[in-house]
């Protein structure tokens, strides 16, 4: 018995600037991009105002759920910043929950979360810059009192690192686990059926059927679910605040 | 042997450093509580309690999941075992 816990495998280099390694992640992020697209593209063909087909409501219960994210969130003055959340929400939701068919989450890699949370980094930043000017811009680093300068430029490279690994975090853990229940449970119908001469019943997987489910239903459904939305509503909740 | 003694410390700290799961726990369980009692008071406010008290929970997780990182760089990518 193996339990066998690694992070993305690298499938192959691109020999590019000095090499690129194409991971897992990568490969199942263009997968999340391929199935946006083609969703997307589904879901908004033939679109008519007076007779609306069940799959145009499926689309609008999407955009107007992001849209009510947005408005009690950030206010209906952020209406440019609905595409980004259903963005992330959507990217975040779908590559968390591709481990339901046996793929590697892009989320469980910490590159895919930091790169989501760097987007969000540079708008906080860039609407800082915006409201506040040049000026502003350096001199609220500096409030309340000049000595809490050190605490607030940590504070302000906090707020990314903070969402990348949460939802890293939170998603990896689901992996982690997984993987050591799944190992256990190969143990443990090891322990009931290995006396058993037969070599093939002896290895049936009795404990690795069904009990896995539960914790995928947690793990993969609940947790993505979950996690996309806080991530949705902490990168909303810092960006207004920029604006203040 | 230095090597045994540093893999050995490590897996102690990786217990350690998974302590820090109680606090978060100790908080997103109060804060869920309160919640939950809020939304007894109010319960035409459900909507906004939750979306409220999610996002508190995520803020209160961060430490736990600062701790889980801490444990899993310790776990797969121990940075002290390179060190001898």
């Amino acid at each position: 018995m193996n339990v066998a816990i690694n992070g993305p495998k690298i499938l192959f280099t691109l020999p590019i600037f000095g090499g690129i390694n194409i991971t897992e992640s990568v490969r199942n992020s263009w997968l999340v991009l391929i199935i946006v697209t083609c969703l997307c593209y589904w879901l908004t063909k033939d679109l008519s105002v007076h007779n609306p087909g069940k799959k145009q409501i499926v689309a609008e219960k999407l955009v107007l759920f992001v849209k009510g994210l947005v408005d009690s969130n950030m206010g209906s003055q952020w209406a440019h910043m609905i595409p980004f959340v259903g963005t992330i929400l959507t990217f975040s939701f779908l590559s968390s929950v591709m481990s339901v068919a046996g793929l590697r989450s892009p989320t469980a890699d910490f590159s895919v979360t930091a790169a989501m949370a760097l987007v969000t980094f540079f708008f906080i930043e860039f609407y800082h810059l915006k409201s506040k000017g040049l000026l502003g811009f350096f001199t609220r680093l500096t409030e309340p009192v000049i000595v809490m300068t050190p605490m607030n430029i940590v504070g302000e490279f906090a707020t990314p690192l903070s969402l990348a690994l949460r939802h890293f975090g939170n998603i990896a853990s689901g992996t982690v686990i997984t993987a050591l229940v799944y190992g256990a449970l190969a143990g443990l119908s090891q322990f009931i059926l290995g006396w058993i001469p037969n070599t093939f019943i002896a290895n049936i997987p009795i404990m690795q059927i069904g009990i896995p489910a539960v914790l995928s239903v947690y793990f993969d459904l609940f947790s993505s679910g979950i996690q996309a939305y806080i991530f949705c509503m902490l990168t909303m909740a810092n960006i207004a605040g920029a604006v203040e | 042997m230095e090597r045994a003694l540093v893999l050995a410390a490590s897996a102690i700290g990786i217990g350690l450093a998974m302590i820090a799961g109680l606090g978060p726990g100790i908080g997103e369980g109060y804060a869920v509580g309160q919640a939950c009692a809020a939304i007894g008071r109010q319960p035409e406010a459900q909507g906004k309690i939750q979306s409220t008290m999610i996002l508190g929970c995520a803020i209160a997780e961060t430490t736990g999941i600062y701790s889980l990182v801490v444990s899993l760089i310790l776990l797969f990518a121990n940075p002290l075992v390179n060190l001898l």
